[in-house]
């Protein structure tokens, strides 16, 4: 995918989360953001996935512009964008099956029984079908986060977007979900991950991009970033977060 | 420590049986202590009475219901607005209404508002003024629903893309349901037993009915239970139904 971010600036009262992000990057299959909590990746997600709509600046993404000012054309955007959150992903009276319903029959118009067989298909295609009818409170972390991924894919977005998928997770659920992840990527899906978990995004990014107090400071390949992080901050960063 | 075994039906249906007999217990004696003469027959005569006055209130707190949900629907989303005049609105009326008398509601609808508006019907202005009043007290049962759903839910609604009409009727709605029910059952028993207020605008409801026969044959505890009787017989098995709804609307959040 071609994504460009110009000029991206949020704030949240007197708090700058983004300062003036501008990055271009014309052919990206999967890029990781990392960089220390507060630091604004997953505000910058937020408003990629639009979410959030910045005070100034513009995106595009395929070379299309996303209009932040009409609600309308900004749901559009979100139809076609997969997002999966840290937590609460889905929706606890509904079960998986259902919850992957929803978004086919309600948003993007399929009739039931195809939206029935698209959405047990997905689960299908991740070994998940025998959770169909399960209740997301029945599910543990991992297969709730494993559904949601399925949800997101379900709807054939243009980008998947990951918010943490992992830090709500014990070691062995996190693996799970970081395989899933990985096969989407093998796929050939585009997709942004925020992420702590190093080693994934070493694996699975083409590109990082380590955001800090809203700006960033550092972009490149997984191994100019962890072998050779040229800032101070980055450098701090990564031996805090590799020390165990 | 031994799991816990659920009791068995024949210790349930005891200690209920205990537990009716201590009741009864405390009221044969303190009828007993009356020393009063019953006066059954003098009553049972009016039988017609009361069942005419038991449909009555039925029927009267049944359209009550419907419209005061109705009224506490639309209130509960207003008072979420974002057009202010209409928030205020909303909270003025909720607030006033809770925090006064129906007597005085009653009073007030009847003599002033309904003479303005010139409804003749009594019915018509006994069954609106319940509908107001509960409306107030349904509009916050439903507000405090809707608001009890997390905001990550709204959150993920959005993400994939659901309108916000979309997003109150298959995220919000459904869940908040579950809340909103017990209460709402609650607000139609207080409803039922308020319409017997109606009885001082002449409404001929159950309560006007058995004052009436109190006046008629000065048994007033003969005229008085079987209207105890009637109104639990109505209560009983909403309360009951609402537990079943509660069990079947389970799940963990």
């Amino acid at each position: 995918m071609q994504l460009s971010l110009e000029n991206i600036s949020k704030s949240f009262g007197t708090h700058r989360v983004l300062d003036a992000i501008t990055v271009d990057f014309p052919k990206v299959h999967s890029l990781a953001l990392i960089g220390p909590s507060g630091g604004g990746k997953s505000t910058l997600l937020r408003i990629i996935a639009g979410l959030e709509i910045p005070d100034t600046g513009n995106l595009s993404i395929n070379n299309e512009l996303v209009n932040f000012h009409k609600e309308t054309a900004l749901r559009e955007h979100r139809r076609h964008i997969g997002v999966v959150f840290q937590a609460f992903n889905l929706f606890p009276h509904l079960s998986a099956l259902e919850n992957l319903m929803l978004p086919l029959e309600k948003v993007h118009g399929f009739v039931r029984e195809a939206a029935c067989e698209a959405a047990f298909a997905a689960l299908r295609r991740f070994r998940l079908e025998k959770h169909a009818h399960k209740k997301p409170g029945e599910l543990s972390g991992g297969q709730k986060q494993r559904v949601a991924i399925a949800r997101a894919v379900a709807i054939k977005p243009r980008l998947l977007l990951f918010d943490e998928p992992t830090s709500a997770l014990d070691p062995e659920m996190t693996a799970e979900v970081l395989d899933m992840i990985e096969e989407l990527k093998e796929e050939g899906r585009d997709l942004i991950v925020v992420t702590h978990e190093m080693g994934f995004a070493r694996v699975v990014a083409d590109k990082v991009v380590f955001l800090a107090d809203g700006k960033i400071l550092e972009i490149g390949n997984p191994e100019e970033i962890f072998q050779n992080p040229q800032t101070e901050t980055c450098r701090a960063f990564l031996s805090r977060v590799l020390k165990y | 420590m031994q799991p816990q075994q659920s009791p068995s039906f024949a210790w349930k249906a005891l200690s209920f049986l205990a537990a009716l007999a201590l009741l009864a217990l405390i009221f044969s004696f303190s009828f007993y202590h009356l020393a009063y003469r019953w006066n059954w027959r003098g009553v049972w005569i009016y039988r017609q009475k009361f069942l005419q006055g038991w449909l009555v209130t039925i029927v009267l707190s049944s359209c009550a219901l419907f419209v005061s949900t109705a009224i506490g629907a639309l209130f509960a989303l207003a008072r979420r607005s974002r057009f202010l005049p209409l928030r205020y609105f909303s909270r003025i009326y909720v607030e006033v209404i809770r925090g006064t008398p129906l007597l005085v509601q009653i009073l007030i609808f009847f003599y002033v508002v309904a003479d303005a508006f010139a409804i003749e019907n009594r019915y018509v202005v006994g069954v609106l003024t319940l509908s107001v009043f509960s409306g107030a007290y349904i509009s916050e049962v439903i507000r405090a629903g809707i608001e009890s759903i997390g905001a990550s839910q709204l959150e993920s609604a959005r993400a994939i893309g659901l309108t916000h009409a979309q997003t109150l009727r298959y995220v919000i709605f459904p869940q908040a349901i579950r809340q909103i029910l017990p209460p709402l059952a609650g607000q139609f028993a207080s409803l039922i037993k308020d319409s017997s207020l109606l009885s001082i605008i002449g409404i001929n409801e159950f309560a006007l009915n058995a004052q009436e026969v109190n006046s008629y044959t000065y048994s007033t505890l003969e005229s008085f239970l079987p209207l105890a009787l009637g109104y639990l017989i109505l209560t009983l098995p909403i309360s009951l139904w609402t537990q079943s709804l509660e069990t079947r609307h389970r799940f963990e959040t």
